[in-house]
């Protein structure tokens, strides 16, 4: 695993209580979320308790704590986009996939989550399948769009 | 310094022959708002159209350029020609643009939007120049002066753009004498307050300790807001040259940008930065030759509103919940790891390069005495051209909505500066100049530059309760009424939008605010009933349509109205029996339709679809 070290140094790795947050990160994003097993590995290496591992990562919305699904799903409900009826492309994604946000799809195909913002205003509603943002999305081209995917 | 001077002079060259050579260069606007219109499909598009034409064209990816109202955008030039401007370019439309063009070597005219430099020799068929816009002409572009027009990743486009000159200048001062042009520049911080950028800068240089950092908030928080990310995706050597200036000038040694993990586009870029920087002896020890050693790291934050707040950002960095502490000591004092530490926002330090290359005089020029300068604003919502401008401080929203926005399409109603911490403003206020301190007397703020534009079809006591119950959601949960008090006034909202509200509600809702504003430490309590206080200001009779009759006017609350077909306008076209999801309209084509409010969900997707506004919201019976 390589760290963002600061100071930038050819030292060995020393965790530090500042390399928590990359650390959850960089699991989150190969793994997908933090397993238990995870964050016991994780408080281990920074001589911490469990606790305060989660303590930390509670309060930050990025990190989930259950396994995701083949896609993430991830509806933009911003300012901009609450004003376009983001709220209602959060209902019709609810409608169509049967799952709530934080849910999983039974097939395990998605998975959904809301979001503040994906810096996409100007073209409100955004949503987000993985990597890919969408912008301006009806709720006709919802559908084109979560059949690509199926 | 020889070194930069021959890199530039190189960067020089290299972009003449670009823009002077005969095969003609395409430019994508490839910003993550590009890319979300559907940018990456004609990029695609138009490099299969080459390979299956046999023709050959420099492609080049750019940042934003502001409209985003217009992307996916795609330029070309060809040579002899200016470099020629389309909008809402679809794959197909790309695909035969490019191949008309290079196979007749004129750009086409008909759907071409206007024409950018350079001009000079060049043909432009009479085409308007790009900035003659109804958007862009009224704004004045200094931070933005790079972005949508170079290729972010080419250190070369940047310094034949006179990049890293505003550095080169400054390392010729002396620290204090950098100080004082950003002084006499009058720059205040782009991150909220206002607080004059030198006055910071002279408090941390002067605090005891070698060891000083120097911290760039890129939290960017305000959901609705994307000022940073697009300047840092179009151009980040901008903001890492303004970095190196204000590090050398309060004497730090370490730079941090702390970022928002939300943007990946913008994180990459960066990364790509810093290593051009490397190569070129503008990181590390002895910048340029000079005995100023600099180092740059970026953190990506986790998600959370509250670490935009500088001493909650410190303690995010430090690896820990991003609370805030109480001052003094002051951050200039004691910040990250406890040391002299300087936080600016992004756009303040994007515009030391542009201080220190062109004067102090020059910069003040713009804006007012107290509000110098430029300032971007990300202009969205119901306006008919979103988009990211750059306006001299002292416009009115007036100018700002109607000038450049272009209006809404259903009557304006309010707009709402500042984000979740600012005021919701209506239209008394159109003609308030923009500055810091006419929109804190209008109570709202300036806040980092998220303009929402709201209709007709906005409701207040909605966008009150969604402001409320963000702020809810990110309070740290230190101070009891910001902790409390916020859930109050969420309860007491949400229960005004189901039609559940009481008579003493509103009097119940400024007492509150008033509590919570006084008794919060840091500015996410104490601004958080900025949006109840200003909309109950300019909108109480709309509250009081909710709680007395139960009717949401603007037809979002959907407890609160029903639709219905007004008979007279539906030409029975059936385009809403189509897309109701839960067949609940019924007619016959040509004959006027009816819905069954009892299956109605309020999907909204009927009033949308209609072109005759038959689809009308109606007080429930
Ligand atoms: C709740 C809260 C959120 C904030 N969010 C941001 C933010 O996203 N970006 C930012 O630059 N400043 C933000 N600020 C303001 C910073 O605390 C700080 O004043 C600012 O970054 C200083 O930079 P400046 O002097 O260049 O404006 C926030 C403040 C509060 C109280
Ligand atoms: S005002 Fe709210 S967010 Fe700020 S420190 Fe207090 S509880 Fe935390
Ligand atoms: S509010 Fe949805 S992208 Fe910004």
């Amino acid at each position: 695993m390589t760290l963002d070290k600061f100071p930038a140094n050819g030292n060995p790795i020393q965790y530090t209580q500042g390399d928590l947050i990359p650390l959850l990160q960089s699991i989150q994003e190969r793994a997908g979320y933090l397993s238990p097993e995870n964050v016991s590995e994780v408080a281990r290496k920074l001589h911490i308790s469990e606790n305060e591992v989660y303590g930390v990562a509670s309060f930050y919305t990025q990190f989930r704590f259950n396994a995701p699904g083949r896609h993430s799903i991830k509806i933009c409900l911003g300012t901009a986009c609450h004003v376009r009826s983001g709220q209602k492309l959060m209902e019709a994604i609810e409608r169509e996939l049967h799952i709530k946000p934080g849910e999983t799809t039974s097939d395990g195909l998605f998975d959904l989550q809301r979001v503040a913002c994906l810096g996409c205003c100007a073209l409100a509603p955004v949503m987000q399948i993985d990597d890919q943002i969408f912008g301006r999305v009806t709720a006709t081209r919802l559908k084109h769009i979560l059949e690509s995917y199926a | 310094m020889p070194d930069l001077a021959f890199r530039r002079k190189s960067a020089i060259e290299n972009w003449d022959h670009l823009i002077n050579n005969s095969q003609p260069v395409i430019y994508f606007g490839m910003a993550s708002c590009g890319q979300a219109a559907g940018a990456a499909e004609v990029r695609k598009a138009v490099e299969e159209a080459l390979d299956e034409n046999f023709l050959s064209a420099h492609l080049i990816n750019v940042g934003c350029i502001g409209p985003c109202y217009l992307e996916p955008i795609m330029d070309v030039a060809m040579p002899g020609w200016a470099r020629v401007s389309y909008a809402h370019m679809t794959p197909a439309k790309a695909k035969k643009l490019v191949v008309d063009a290079l196979k007749s070597g004129t750009p086409p005219l008909e759907d071409a939007v206007g024409v950018l430099e350079p001009v000079e020799n060049r043909q432009t068929g009479g085409l308007p120049s790009f900035f003659d816009q109804p958007m862009l002409k009224p704004q004045v572009r200094i931070i933005l002066r790079n972005c949508g027009l170079i290729d972010p990743e080419d250190l070369d486009h940047y310094l034949a753009h006179d990049g890293y000159q505003g550095l080169q200048n400054a390392l010729n001062m002396r620290p204090e004498e950098v100080i004082e042009q950003v002084r006499l520049s009058g720059l205040r911080g782009r991150g909220g307050s206002g607080f004059p950028t030198a006055r910071k800068w002279e408090l941390c240089r002067a605090a005891p300790g070698e060891d000083k950092y120097l911290v760039c908030n890129a939290d960017e928080g305000d959901p609705g807001a994307f000022m940073n990310r697009s300047l840092i995706e179009g151009d980040p050597h901008s903001l890492l040259e303004g970095l190196l200036i204000a590090g050398y000038a309060i004497g730090a040694s370490h730079g941090v940008i702390y970022t928002r993990a939300e943007y990946p586009l913008a994180i990459s870029r960066l990364r790509t930065a810093l290593e051009q920087m490397r190569e070129s002896g503008l990181l590390g020890s002895h910048i340029l030759g000079s005995n100023f050693n600099f180092e740059i790291k970026i953190k990506e934050g986790a998600g959370a509103f509250v670490c935009g707040e500088e001493t909650a950002l410190f303690a995010s960095i430090e690896g820990r919940r991003g609370m805030p502490r109480s001052r003094p000591p002051f951050p200039a004092i004691s910040g990250l790891y406890g040391k002299p530490t300087v936080n600016n926002n992004v756009e303040t330090i994007s515009t030391l390069p542009h201080i220190l290359r062109q004067g102090a005089d020059w910069y003040h020029q713009y804006g007012t005495p107290n509000s110098t300068g430029t300032k971007t604003f990300s202009l969205v919502g119901k306006v008919r051209r979103t988009g990211l401008i750059e306006i001299p401080l002292g416009m009115t929203l007036r100018q700002i909505i109607f000038d450049i926005g272009g209006g809404t399409e259903k009557p304006f109603k309010a707009v709402q500066t500042g984000g979740p911490s600012g005021g919701c403003l209506s239209a008394e206020y159109l003609d308030l100049p923009v500055d810091y301190e006419n929109l804190k007397k209008a109570g709202s703020i300036m806040g980092s530059g998220g303009l929402i534009v709201m209709d007709r079809d906005t409701c207040v006591v909605d966008l009150a309760h969604y402001f409320l119950e963000f702020i809810q959601k990110e309070s740290c949960g230190k101070c009891v009424p910001c902790r409390i008090g916020t859930r109050h006034l969420v309860e007491i909202l949400e229960r005004i939008t189901k039609g559940e509200g009481q008579q003493d509600d509103l009097d119940t809702l400024e007492h509150l605010a008033k509590t919570i504003s006084q008794g919060s430490l840091c500015g996410l309590g104490q601004s958080a009933p900025n949006p109840v206080v200003t909309s109950l200001r300019s909108f109480r009779d709309e509250y009081e349509q909710h709680i007395q009759q139960g009717y949401c006017p603007a037809g979002v609350c959907r407890d609160l109205y029903q639709y219905e077909i007004s008979q007279d306008a539906c030409t029975g076209c059936r385009a809403c029996v189509r897309v109701c999801p839960v067949d609940a309209i019924e007619g016959k084509l040509h004959e006027p339709h009816s819905i069954d409010s009892s299956k109605c969900i309020r999907c909204r997707a009927c009033y949308e679809t209609c072109r005759f506004d038959a689809i009308e919201g109606k007080p429930i019976q």
